[in-house]
C-alpha cells in the first residue's frame, strides 16, 4: 500500500510543483509508448486431435498490451494496461484477465534516481537478482515497491531495492507471496583511483545481497511412519560478489553466489544451502572473436513463494550456457538451465577471412563455431539409507570440482555466411546435438538422450535495391523421438513494407505414418516506420519458445493469427 | 485503487498532450549501460558533434538485427564519410550471451559503437517492442525517425533519412 501512496502523492506533487513553477503547466511533458496485440482463431484440426470438445469453445485467444510512458525532465511516469481474453494457447489459465499490473513513477536528478511501484532491476549477471519481462512468453516477475539509485562518486553506483514480485493477476497479501530486498554496490575502480585512470587495464568489482521474507507455512513430511514437521526459514538470504577485468582485446568476468538454506517445492523441501559460479573468458580483434564460459550450479532456484514451482516469482535469473539458435529446426530441442544443479562449458570462435583472399573471394567469408557441455553436478548422498534429494535432509554433498555422470546437453556448430556476388548471400548451418528430453523437460523415463544432426541452408537473392527472394531449407535427422524433420520456405520482401512468405515443416520420419504431419503456413505482412501488422493461416507445431532463460510449451495448432505491433 | 491510478493517468496524459503541441523534442533518456569492457556508459552521452546518430537495438538472438547490422557493415565507411553519421548499436542480449556481444561484433569486423542493454532498461524507456528497431537523431540529440524490422534494401531507406536530417532537413514520416 505505501508504495501506492507514494505513487500517488509523488504525481500530485509533480503536477504542483508544475503549476506553481511555469506558466505553461507540465512544459516539457511527453508521452511515447508502445502496443501490441496478438489474436488467433484455432480451426478444427482432425490430425493435431483439435475439435469442438478439446477446443472447449476457446475459439479465439487474444494476448494485447499498451506501455505508456510520461517524462517531463526529471520525472517518468509510466504503466502498462494488459489483457489475456482469452489466453493464446500455450499460455497458462492464470493469466486470464486484463488491468494494469504494472505502473510506477520515478524521479532522477543529478546523483539520485528513486522509483516507486513496479520496476525491472538485474544485480550483477542476475545470479541473485533480476526481474524482467518477456511479453511473448507471458513471463514478468516485476518487484512492485521501491528502488533507489545512488551515484555518490564517480565510478560508484549503489542501489537498493524492496517490493513483491508480481503474481499473474493475484493481490500482494501477507502469505500469498514473500516480500524481496536488496542492494548491491559497482565499482569501477578506474574512476575511483587516479593512478589507473588512464591505463588500459580495466577494472569493475561488485557485490550485492538479496533477502526474502516469507510467512511461515506449516509443512509435515512421512518419514518411517514418523509425521516430521518442517522447520522452515522466514528468511532466506543470498549474496555475490562479482569482478570483471578487461586490457586492450581480453575480457575476464566472474560471479560468485551462495544462497542460504531454502527448502522449496522446486528442490524438494532439501535444507542444503545454494551456490553459482559463472565466469567468461574471451578475446578479440578486428575480424576474430574467441570466447570461453564455465558456470556451476548447485541448488539455485530462488523463488519469492516456497510452495512455488512454475514459471513465476522467481527471484534470480542463472543464464543457460548454450546458444540460441536462428532457425526452427535448430530450436527444436532447446536447453533449458537445470536449476538443482548443472555444470556447463560453452566455447565460441567467430572469424572473418578477409575480402579478397584466397578463401574468402571478393566479399569475404565469416565463420563461426560453438561447442556447449553441459552435464549433472556430483551429488552423493548425505548418510547411508538417505536417497539424494530426500525431503527435510541436506539432500546430498557435492565435491565442487568433481563432474556428475549425467549428460544433459551436447552441441556443436559450425556456420558459414558467405556473399557470392553482389545480389547472392547465404547462411549454412551444420549442428550436432544431444538433448535428455527426460530430464531437460522432465519426463520420467519416457525419451531418453535424443541424437540429433541438423543442417540449414539460407539464401537471399537480391532482385533489385528492394526486392528480394530468401530460400530456406532445413532438416534434422534424429532416429529418437519424432525422427527425422524436412522444412522449406520461401519469402519475398519489399523493403521496407512489404513481405509474404509460405513454409512447410514436415515430419516426415515419424515412425507413426499417421503422424507425419505437414505444418504448412503462409504469412503477409505490412509495416510502416514502427507499425507492423502480420497475418498467418496454417498449422503450427507444438515445440518449446524460450527467451532468455524462460521457455515456454506451446501446443501444435491450426488456424488464423493476426499480430499488430506499434510504438510512438 | 485502480480507479485512482487510471484518473491520475488520464490527468497526466491530458496534460502531456497539451505540452506535446508546444515544441517539445523527443530526446533520449538518460539510462546507464555498459560498454563491452563493463565500462559504464550513460546514454545521456550518446552524441557525435552534431551530426546524425543513428541508435539501432538488437541481439545476437535476433537473426534481421545480426542482417541489418552486417548489411550496414559493409556501408559504415561510406556512410560516415559522406554524412558523419554514428551507429550505436545496443545489444538487449542478458547474461546468457551479454559476454559474446563484443566478440562478435569484433569478430563480424564491425566498426560502430557496441552498447550493452543487459536488462532491457534502456529498450524500454525508449518504448522498443520488438527488435530490430532503429532510431535517428538528429545533430541536436532529437529523435526524428524511427523504425522497426529489417528486410534486404532497407538501409536504402535509413541513409536517405540520413542524409536529410545531415543536411538539415526533417525526414519525411509519411512513408
Amino acid at each position: 500500500m505505501s508504495a501506492r501512496i507514494i505513487i500517488i502523492t509523488a504525481l500530485l506533487l509533480l503536477f504542483n510543483s508544475s503549476f506553481l513553477s511555469a506558466q505553461n503547466p507540465l512544459s516539457g511533458g511527453q508521452i511515447h509508448g508502445s502496443f501490441q496485440t496478438d489474436m488467433q482463431y484455432y480451426a478444427n484440426d482432425n490430425i493435431l486431435g483439435m475439435n469442438d470438445s478439446s477446443l472447449a469453445g476457446k475459439r479465439v485467444g487474444m494476448n494485447g498490451f499498451l506501455d505508456l510512458l510520461y517524462t517531463n525532465h526529471d520525472f517518468t511516469a509510466g504503466l502498462r494496461y494488459e489483457a489475456y481474453l482469452l489466453p493464446m494457447l500455450g499460455f497458462e489459465p492464470q493469466h486470464e484477465g486484463q488491468g494494469i499490473p504494472y505502473y510506477f513513477v520515478k524521479y532522477q536528478k543529478d546523483w539520485i534516481e528513486v522509483t516507486a511501484g513496479n520496476f525491472y532491476e538485474q544485480f550483477g549477471n542476475g545470479l541473485i537478482l533480476r526481474t524482467y519481462q518477456e511479453w511473448n512468453l507471458g513471463y514478468d516477475n516485476s518487484l512492485n515497491g521501491l528502488r533507489v539509485k545512488l551515484n555518490p562518486a564517480p565510478g560508484v553506483t549503489i542501489k537498493g531495492v524492496v517490493g513483491s514480485q508480481r503474481y499473474y493477476w493475484e493481490k500482494f497479501s501477507d502469505g500469498n507471496r514473500g516480500i524481496v530486498r536488496g542492494a548491491d554496490g559497482e565499482f569501477y575502480l578506474n574512476d575511483i583511483f587516479p593512478f589507473l585512470k588512464e591505463k588500459q587495464t580495466q577494472i569493475i568489482l561488485g557485490g550485492s545481497m538479496v533477502s526474502k521474507y516469507e510467512k511461515l507455512t506449516t509443512k509435515t513430511t512421512l518419514i518411517n511412519d514418523s509425521i516430521f514437521q518442517y522447520k522452515l526459514p522466514r528468511n532466506v538470504a543470498a549474496f555475490a560478489g562479482r569482478l570483471n577485468i578487461s586490457h586492450r582485446g581480453i575480457n575476464f568476468l566472474t560471479e560468485y553466489a551462495y544462497k542460504m538454506n531454502n527448502p522449496s517445492q522446486y528442490n524438494n523441501f532439501i535444507y542444503r544451502p545454494g551456490q553459482a559460479l559463472f565466469s567468461t573468458l574471451s578475446y578479440s580483434q578486428k575480424g576474430l572473436g574467441i570466447i570461453l564460459a564455465a558456470k556451476r550450479i548447485d541448488n539455485m532456484s530462488f523463488k519469492s513463494k516456497m510452495t512455488e514451482d512454475a514459471n513465476v516469482l522467481d527471484i534470480n535469473f542463472i543464464p543457460p550456457l548454450t546458444k540460441a539458435h536462428h532457425y526452427s529446426l535448430a530450436n527444436m530441442y532447446p536447453y533449458a538451465t537445470q536449476l538443482n544443479g548443472e555444470y556447463a562449458f560453452e566455447g565460441d570462435v567467430v572469424y572473418t577471412l578477409p575480402k579478397k583472399s584466397a578463401l574468402g573471394g571478393k566479399y569475404g567469408m565469416n565463420i563461426a563455431l560453438n561447442s556447449a557441455f553441459v552435464f549433472d553436478i556430483d551429488k552423493q548422498p548425505v548418510a547411508e539409507g538417505i536417497a539424494i534429494g530426500q525431503s527435510g535432509t541436506y539432500g546430498y554433498t557435492s565435491d565442487f570440482p568433481a563432474p556428475g555422470g549425467t549428460l544433459f546437453f551436447r552441441e556443436f556448430s559450425v556456420k558459414v555466411s558467405k556473399k557470392f556476388t553482389k545480389d547472392l548471400k547465404g547462411v549454412f548451418i551444420y549442428l550436432n546435438q544431444v538433448y535428455d528430453k527426460d530430464i531437460i523437460e522432465g519426463h520420467h523415463n519416457e525419451y531418453g538422450k535424443i541424437y540429433s544432426h541438423i543442417g540449414v541452408a539460407d539464401i537471399t537473392y537480391k532482385l533489385s535495391s528492394l526486392h528480394s527472394l530468401r530460400l530456406e531449407a532445413q532438416t534434422l535427422f534424429t532416429r529418437q523421438d519424432k525422427g527425422n524433420w524436412a522444412s522449406m520456405g520461401l519469402e519475398y520482401t519489399i523493403a521496407p513494407k512489404y513481405f509474404i512468405s509460405v513454409a512447410d515443416e514436415y515430419n516426415y520420419g515419424n515412425t507413426d505414418p499417421g503422424s507425419r504431419t505437414h505444418y504448412f503456413n503462409v504469412a503477409a505482412g505490412y509495416l510502416l516506420n514502427t507499425t507492423r501488422i502480420a497475418v498467418a493461416y496454417g498449422r503450427q507445431r507444438e515445440g518449446i519458445v524460450c527467451v532468455g532463460g524462460v521457455c515456454r510449451q506451446v501446443p501444435a495448432s491450426s488456424g488464423l493469427s493476426i499480430a499488430i505491433t506499434s510504438s510512438f | 485503487m485502480k480507479r485512482i491510478v487510471t484518473f491520475v493517468f488520464s490527468l497526466v496524459i491530458v496534460a502531456g498532450l497539451q505540452a506535446q503541441e508546444s515544441d517539445v523534442q523527443h530526446r533520449l533518456p538518460s539510462i546507464d549501460l555498459t560498454t563491452i569492457y563493463g565500462e559504464p556508459f550513460n546514454t545521456s552521452a550518446i552524441e557525435n558533434d552534431g551530426n546524425p546518430v543513428i541508435i539501432s537495438f538488437w541481439a545476437l538472438w535476433c537473426k534481421p538485427c545480426i542482417k541489418e547490422l552486417n548489411t550496414i557493415a559493409e556501408v559504415y565507411d561510406e556512410w560516415v564519410e559522406e554524412t558523419g553519421v554514428t551507429l550505436y548499436a545496443v545489444s538487449v542480449d542478458d547474461s546468457r550471451s551479454s559476454a559474446k556481444v563484443g566478440p562478435t561484433a569484433n569478430g563480424n569486423g564491425w566498426e560502430f559503437e557496441i552498447l550493452l542493454d543487459k536488462n532491457q532498461e534502456f529498450k524500454k524507456a525508449m518504448n522498443v517492442n520488438m527488435i530490430p528497431h532503429t532510431f535517428l537523431l538528429d545533430g541536436k540529440g532529437n529523435i526524428v525517425w524511427q523504425h522497426t524490422s529489417f528486410s534486404e534494401g532497407s538501409e536504402l531507406e535509413l541513409i536517405e533519412k540520413v542524409r536529410k536530417v545531415a543536411s538539415g532537413e526533417k525526414p519525411d514520416n509519411t512513408h
